[in-house]
This record gives structure tokens, C-alpha cells and sequence, in this order.
């Protein structure tokens, strides 16, 4: 293993994100607490209790894990991406530098910040509305495996991506209504049964109700399928990186 | 000499079909400074990119100091050092951070001593806390340069090195050159600068349409292919070539003032001292004379002519 190269890239892209603290951590944050004001505070106190939570706590989960998915895609496509662009990933291309080193490297800092911005939007949300954390230690693994995870396809975008529109069309169409319609905001035994069949299909919805379940202890899904469901997505996206570099698949001539 | 880079049947053929490298064979000799040399498309940059590991060859291999640059890539791409054609830089990171990641991705641990000797060779010391947006493009060039030597490659790369600067710049990086050959790096250059090749390289590779057309020691291709030309400044204009002197390669100027005789530098005789004994017996007198060797532009732009 080349751990200079690991640890160079590593750098440079935490370098970036603490050079742009306003855009990189401030900016999801506030984003994230006016969920909390609008949705928890204000209109969460007009609502009923969903398995006998109150409404603004319910929804602490699936913002988190709404703002994790959004961010990992971005932080690592973006990561990828820029080299391509201005052309510095000759540099990468040319280094004694494994797939597996570039992807710990890129795909490592884009987590950690993931996973850095969850921590200040749980410890933001709580400040708003008042929850607890039944099983913390899966908290934290739910929050991890799934800022890895969604740093992995981002990063897969960032490589098949050969302009900006392409950049942002998967977290804007796809992404985003993925994470709307699989639970951040309601539970899916809310819906009739036909469309509950239907979320079934919707792969975040198993990252919400795991996530849901760390906190709460209640789950729209088990949560044995949830993490099976997470490591089969992060799986998938290894072999699909892997088959990038290696075939130089929108990397090399 | 041994050969640090071997270079053996190698072909690139882009997935739009078109053949950028047809066969290659070449082998770079250790601590030399090798000037490739090649009209716009040749093929030289492909050539750079498939020995450095960003375009992957469709045939053949090669070998980086003994290591195949595929199969055993992490030994190979170790001991080469790159600047690309292209000013391509992190605009936002500061020259000496850019420094630091270039030599860690090779694999190299930090040695503040080091990257502090490869900017003050390139004078960018004073600028190592400047971003690398606020430099100028000759500035910019030589952090480029500063990022391939940071993980101190026994190897170097120079795409058009010189390209878009100043005259003091690239006489400076002419001598950055020469002192990295004499600490036993070997450079391979490219350029559209003739006369940067005739300056510093040992040998020169001529390279057209993805093939080599010619290797030779730079000295011996001048010799071999250089021509001279001898120029006569006549006493009185004469209107045309007297028939006697038909036997010989002259042109008179339009003024009838000057006549220039071509020569080979190989021939046995150059026929100068029987030309001007045949002037002197048809009456053409001179009042001055002088000879002048063609350059290795001429050379190439013959040779990439006569290939075309």
C-alpha cells in the first residue's frame, strides 16, 4: 500500500473542504436546522406523534440522512471531478498509485466530512427539538456506512461525468425525490398499501429506517435487511470503480 | 550505455480508430538528454502519456529502468517525473503544498530539505505560501516543473517545456536542465523549439505520424544531414550563371550581387577551391566571403519533408 499517496490525497481534499468552510460545513448546516425550524419547531408542533414520537424528533433522522446522501455525492464527485477538469488528474493517473489508494484517498476525505457534518447537524437538531439515541453505537455505523457508501457513487459521478449539468443531474433527479419519497418525513406505513409495496423499491429507504431505528428503536423495514441493503450498494460501487480504473473507463485514452 | 527506457513495438490506436503510435521501438540511454522532435500530431505527447501511464497501449511494452510500465507500474512510474504540456495546476493550493501532495502521491515520505532545494533551484522559494493562481504562466511553469522533481525522479518528462516563455526563462530552465543530467537524471524532451534541442540534447528522435523516422547522436546528424552554404559578395552584378559553372549547385540573387554555393558537409571535396578558380577564370571577381552551416531546423524540416 502506498500510505503517502493515501494520506496526500487525503489532505488535499480535507485542505479544500476547511479552505471553503462557509460552502462546505456552514452552508448544509444552516440548510439543515431551517428543516428543523420550519418542519420540527413550527409546523411539527401541530402534528401527531408517529409510533409515539413526536413528529420533530421523527424527522431528525431522515434530514441527516438526507443531508448525508446529498453531501457524499457531492463532496466526492466534486473531488474527482475537478482534477479532470483542470486537468490535474494527469498527476493521479501517472503516480505509482493503486485504484484502491485513489479511492481511499478521495472517497476517505468526502466520508469524513459527511460524517463530520452529520455529528454538528445532530448536535445542531438538537437544539431545536429534543430526541434521544437508543443504540448509539449503530447511530454511528448507520452514519458512517452510509456517508462511505454514498461517497462511493458520488465518486463513480464524478468519474462517468463529462460536464457540470452531469454532475449535479443525478443528485438532483434522482438522488434528492429518492430521499424525499423514502421516509425522511413520514413513515411509510403512513401510505396506502399499494405505494408501500412501491417504496420497498426505493433503496434509501432502508438507510432512513435503519437510521430511524438507531435512534428510536422502530423501523419501517428490519434492520438486518437495512445494513444488508447498504453493504450490497457499497459493494456494487467498489466493483464499479474498480472496473473504471481499470478499463480507464472515462479516465484514460 | 545502458538503456534506461526501452521502448519495443509499441502501438496506440484510439478507440476512434486513429493510430497515434505505429510500432515504436526506441531506447533512451541513461543520463542522456534525448530532444523528440516532431510536427504538431505526430505523436509525441502520446508517446510521453503511454510510457507515464495515462494513455494505455493497444501493442507492445515498456520498460522504465527494467519495469514494465503496465504490469509492474508502481517501480516504473517511481522513478519518472512528468511536465506535462498543458499549465495544469490546483489554481487555489499554494506552491508549497502543491509540492508536498505531488511527493507524497509518489510515495515519498516529507523532506521539508528537499522540496526547500527544488524551489530555490526554480527560484519559487519566495512563493511557496503564494496560491498557484496569483503566479504568472512562466511562474506557473515552473512549479510544474518543481512537482515532477519533488519525489526527485531519476527520470524526466518534458512536454514543450518551454513553451510560452520568456527568452531569461527558458535559458534558465536550459541550465536546471543541464544540472539535472549532470546529477545523472535522464531527460526526455519534446519541443517546437529547434534551437532547444540543438542547444542541449545528445541525441535527437525525429517522430512523424506515430512513427520514428530517425535516431541519431545530435552532432552526427548535423554532420551527416547538415549542408553548407558558401556565399560570394561579387565585385561588379553579373546578369546570369556563366554556362562553365553549370556543373555546380549555385544561385545568383536577383540583384546579380551575390551568389550561393551549396556543398555537402559529407562529400569528400567541397569544390570550393576549383569553383573559385573557374570564377577567377571567367572574370567574376568577389570582395567578400563566408560559409554558414545549415541549423537542425533546416535538417528536421527537410527530413519531415522528404518523409511527407
Amino acid at each position: 500500500m502506498n500510505w503517502y499517496a493515501i494520506r496526500a490525497i487525503y489532505h488535499f481534499e480535507m485542505a479544500r473542504t476547511f479552505r471553503t468552510l462557509l460552502q462546505s460545513i456552514a452552508s448544509p448546516v444552516i440548510s439543515t436546522s431551517l428543516y428543523f425550524v420550519v418542519f420540527g419547531s413550527a409546523i411539527g408542533s401541530r402534528m401527531i406523534a408517529i409510533d409515539g414520537i413526536s413528529y420533530g424528533a421523527f424527522i431528525v433522522p431522515g434530514l441527516i440522512m438526507l443531508m448525508l446522501l446529498t453531501e457524499s455525492i457531492s463532496n466526492a464527485s466534486f473531488g474527482i471531478y475537478m482534477p479532470k477538469y483542470s486537468g490535474t488528474i494527469y498527476e493521479v493517473l501517472s503516480a505509482p498509485v493503486s485504484w484502491l489508494e485513489v479511492v481511499i484517498g478521495y472517497v476517505g476525505a468526502a466520508a469524513s466530512k459527511s460524517i463530520m457534518l452529520g455529528l454538528l447537524i445532530l448536535i445542531t437538531a438538537r437544539a431545536f427539538v429534543p430526541f434521544s439515541i437508543e443504540h448509539p453505537v449503530w447511530m454511528l455505523a448507520f452514519l458512517i456506512l452510509t456517508s462511505i457508501s454514498f461517497s462511493l457513487f458520488g465518486f463513480i459521478i464524478g468519474i462517468w461525468a463529462d460536464g457540470w449539468e452531469k454532475l449535479q443531474i443525478v443528485p438532483t433527479l434522482i438522488v434528492t425525490p429518492l430521499a424525499f419519497l423514502g421516509g425522511s418525513f413520514y413513515s411509510i406505513s403512513m401510505l396506502p398499501p399499494a405505494w408501500q409495496t412501491v417504496t420497498l423499491f426505493n433503496p434509501v429507504v432502508y438507510l432512513i429506517s435503519g437510521f430511524r431505528w438507531s435512534f428510536y428503536g422502530v423501523a419501517d423495514v428490519s434492520v438486518g435487511v437495512s445494513l444488508t441493503m447498504i453493504s450490497v450498494f457499497m459493494l456494487i460501487c467498489v466493483m464499479l470503480i474498480r472496473w473504471m480504473f481499470l478499463s480507464g473507463y472515462k479516465l484514460k485514452n | 550505455m545502458d538503456a534506461v527506457i526501452q521502448i519495443q513495438n509499441l502501438t496506440k490506436t484510439y478507440s476512434s480508430g486513429f493510430r497515434a503510435l505505429n510500432n515504436i521501438n526506441l531506447d533512451i540511454r541513461r543520463g542522456e538528454i534525448f530532444a523528440l522532435l516532431g510536427p504538431n500530431g505526430a505523436g509525441k505527447t502520446t508517446l510521453i502519456s503511454t510510457i507515464c501511464g495515462i494513455v494505455s497501449p493497444s501493442e507492445g511494452r515498456v520498460l522504465a529502468d527494467g519495469h514494465d510500465v503496465v504490469n509492474d507500474y508502481r517501480a516504473a512510474r517511481s522513478c519518472i517525473g512528468l511536465v506535462p504540456q498543458e499549465l495544469t495546476s490546483d489554481a487555489f493550493e499554494s506552491v508549497g503544498a502543491t509540492l508536498k501532495f505531488s511527493r507524497g502521491l509518489f510515495g515519498k515520505a516529507p523532506d521539508p530539505a528537499h522540496l526547500e532545494r527544488t524551489l530555490k533551484a526554480l527560484s519559487l522559494w519566495d512563493k511557496r505560501n503564494d496560491r498557484i493562481m496569483t503566479l504568472s504562466g512562466g511562474m506557473k511553469r515552473r512549479v510544474m516543473i518543481a512537482k515532477a522533481l519533488a519525489h526527485e525522479p531519476s527520470i524526466l518528462f518534458l512536454d514543450e517545456p518551454t513553451a510560452g516563455v520568456d527568452v531569461e526563462l527558458r535559458r534558465d530552465m536550459w541550465q536546471m536542465v543541464r544540472q539535472l543530467r549532470e546529477q545523472g537524471v535522464t531527460i526526455i524532451l519534446t519541443t517546437h523549439y529547434i534551437e532547444e534541442a540543438e542547444e542541449m540534447a545528445d541525441r535527437i528522435g525525429v517522430i512523424r505520424s506515430g512513427e520514428i523516422i530517425l535516431v541519431e547522436d545530435k552532432n552526427t546528424l548535423m554532420r551527416k544531414l547538415g549542408r553548407k552554404q558558401l556565399t560570394l559578395q561579387l565585385q561588379n552584378p553579373i546578369n546570369s550563371i556563366p554556362a562553365s559553372l553549370g556543373q555546380y549547385s549555385l544561385v545568383l540573387s536577383e540583384d546579380g550581387q551575390q551568389l550561393v554555393y551549396s556543398f555537402d558537409t559529407q562529400a569528400e571535396q567541397s569544390g570550393i577551391g576549383e569553383l573559385l578558380r573557374r570564377l577567377n577564370a571567367e572574370g567574376v571577381d568577389f570582395r567578400d566571403l563566408h560559409t554558414q552551416e545549415s541549423s537542425l531546423e533546416e535538417i528536421f524540416v527537410s527530413l519531415v519533408r522528404k518523409q511527407a
